[in-house]
């Protein structure tokens, strides 16, 4: 008794467990800014300083280019395809994988993630295997008019595959986290499936839909080797934005390459904004869906 | 509404979660599935409620087979163990779902619907909550919003599933009688899982006694402790 007295009226300076001394603390910090100094800022500053070493005229001259603008606008159908498709996908994929128990839904897991492990020129290789001329397909489909490979299908097939674990591998462990109880609730309210989709499943996984789109998409613009292998790079034709970038740096268009460089630097840079501005505006709504 | 249980099984894959079991409910009885853990109480639950479908046997409301009747149809008001509120909704739109979710020739008008959320917060005794989120609620009051939002859709009868196991004693008390006098109140057909066999005996008209998959006994509370039928329910209630 007199012991916990004595402690508990001396005073002393408590602090919460997780608060490291302010030493440590600016120490981390000041290491991060460094790191991100040199990885991060330094490389996205000599971009944009070599994009505008001769001027902005000459920078936006140099997009103004046929070749260019036909880069920047396959880019954008590219992204505009897939980043929809894969949504979708990723959507159907997740619910498949979490809302119902099925055999072989382990290795289905396993597979989602194959684009992430296998390289992107193998993965390029894969679709000039099937769909190249040398096969009965591929040989099929030129003769019906409608090639795939050296044409813009087969980039917006390999940008697919590519691009298809982003959404699923957002979604599946939120959607597992979440269980099925909300959704089964729904139904003995006397909800139908699709209600139940569109007013419980997805309003509980719009941000990690949103993340999950966000990364989808600055991958679909700015994957280089599995499009740079099923493209044959015609230009003004089957040219992406960074299959763009490497021919003119191999041309020593130093200053277009570095411009168009900045151009994808920056709208991952919007989409990152937007995303920031969407967590920053909808702060309570996040808090309410992962608490809980 | 009266519900017939005939000789019902389940297996999930190679697991007997449900042998045969057998059941009649009178008509507006507030029944008690009593049972350890693993007993098959959940299972049974869902069956009825049309969450899961028997392996073989029939269900019968009112008479009608029902065995094969959708999760919809059997408008069964439904109270998940952890309340499965949802989390993205206010209190007043949970409640509202049911309503809303209708086909639109028996969907009520807005304001009726104003009107029936408004009324159903009132008989839970929280008549001001209707703006906040699940997530600023106490245990007690996302229970008792889980009844009311359940209550909305005009249920033919209840199904609550372990509806106190996540409160603490005190507010589990309180919330029992809350249970019995809604119950008494709609007159529906209630049927609650719980492993708590003090409240089983409080709380019911009737007190099933499951244990691994099995009907070990049904009775009144009082006949039950009197003449407990097996081994099992002799330790069981005796706990
Ligand atoms: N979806 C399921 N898949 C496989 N086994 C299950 C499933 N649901 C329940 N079981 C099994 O059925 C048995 C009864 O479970 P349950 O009805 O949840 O019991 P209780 O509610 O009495 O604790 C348990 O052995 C459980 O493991
Ligand atoms: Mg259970």
């Amino acid at each position: 008794m007199t012991d916990t007295l004595t402690i508990s009226s001396r005073p002393r300076a408590f602090r919460p467990a997780t608060t490291e001394p302010t030493m440590v603390k600016w120490a981390l910090i000041a290491f991060c800014l460094a790191v991100l100094t040199v990885l991060l800022f330094a490389p996205l500053f000599a971009v944009f300083d070599e994009a505008l070493r001769r001027g902005w005229a000459f920078a936006v001259a140099s997009l103004s280019e046929p070749d260019a603008q036909a880069a920047i606008r396959l880019t954008l159908l590219v992204a505009a395809i897939t980043v929809p498709l894969n949504a979708v996908f990723g959507i159907a994929a997740a619910w498949a994988i979490t809302k119902f128990d099925w055999r072989g839904k382990a290795w289905v897991i396993t597979l989602i993630d194959l684009p992430f492990s296998v390289s992107p020129v193998v993965a390029g290789l894969l679709f000039v295997l099937m769909f190249g001329a040398n096969s009965a397909l591929g040989a099929w489909l030129v003769a019906n008019g409608f090639p795939v490979v050296f044409a813009v299908p087969g980039i917006v097939l390999a940008t697919l595959f590519i691009t298809f674990p982003f959404v699923a591998r957002e979604l599946i462990p939120v959607m597992l986290e979440q269980g099925r109880a909300e959704e089964e609730a729904a139904l003995t309210l006397g909800a139908s499936g699709w209600r139940t989709f569109l007013t419980v499943t997805l309003p509980n996984i719009r941000w990690a839909l949103l993340y999950g789109v966000l990364l989808c998409n600055a991958r679909a613009m700015g994957e280089f080797g599995a499009v740079a292998v099923v493209s044959g790079k015609i230009r003004g034709q089957t040219t992406t934005m960074p299959l763009m970038i490497e021919m003119f740096y191999n041309e020593y268009l130093s200053v277009a390459a570095f411009t168009m460089a900045g151009l994808l630097a920056l709208l991952a840079f919007v989409t990152l904004t937007l995303k920031t501005a969407l967590e920053w505006r909808y702060a309570d709504q996040l808090a309410a869906t992962y608490r809980h | 509404m009266n519900i017939e249980i005939e000789e019902i099984s389940k297996d999930f894959g190679t697991t007997a979660a449900l042998h045969p079991v057998s059941l009649s409910i009178p008509s507006g009885t507030l029944v008690a599935l009593l049972g350890p853990s693993g007993s098959g109480k959940t299972t049974l639950l869902r069956i009825l409620g049309g969450l899961e479908f028997p392996t073989a046997g029939r269900v019968l409301f009112d008479g009608a087979d029902a065995t094969n009747l959708s999760v919809q149809d059997r408008r069964a008001g439904f109270v998940f163990q952890s309340y499965a509120l949802f989390r993205h909704m206010t209190v007043f739109d949970n409640i509202a779902y049911g309503l809303r979710a209708r086909p639109r020739k028996s969907r009520p008008q807005t304001a009726e619907i104003a009107r029936r959320v408004t009324k159903l917060l009132e008989l839970i005794k929280l008549p001001d909550i209707g703006a906040r989120y699940p997530s600023q609620l106490s245990g007690g009051q996302r229970q008792r919003v889980a009844l009311a939002r359940a209550l909305a859709i005009e249920p033919r009868m209840m199904l609550l599933d372990e509806p106190f196991g996540a409160l603490d004693a005190k507010v589990r008390r309180e919330l029992r009688q809350g249970l019995r006098d809604i119950h008494d109140t709609t007159g529906l057909t209630s049927i609650f899982v719980t492993h708590d066999q003090e409240e089983a005996m409080e709380l019911a008209d009737l007190v099933v006694v499951m244990s691994m998959g099995r009907i070990e006994q049904v009775g009144k509370p009082e006949d039950i402790r009197a003449r407990p039928k097996t081994e099992f329910v002799r330790e069981f209630i005796s706990a």
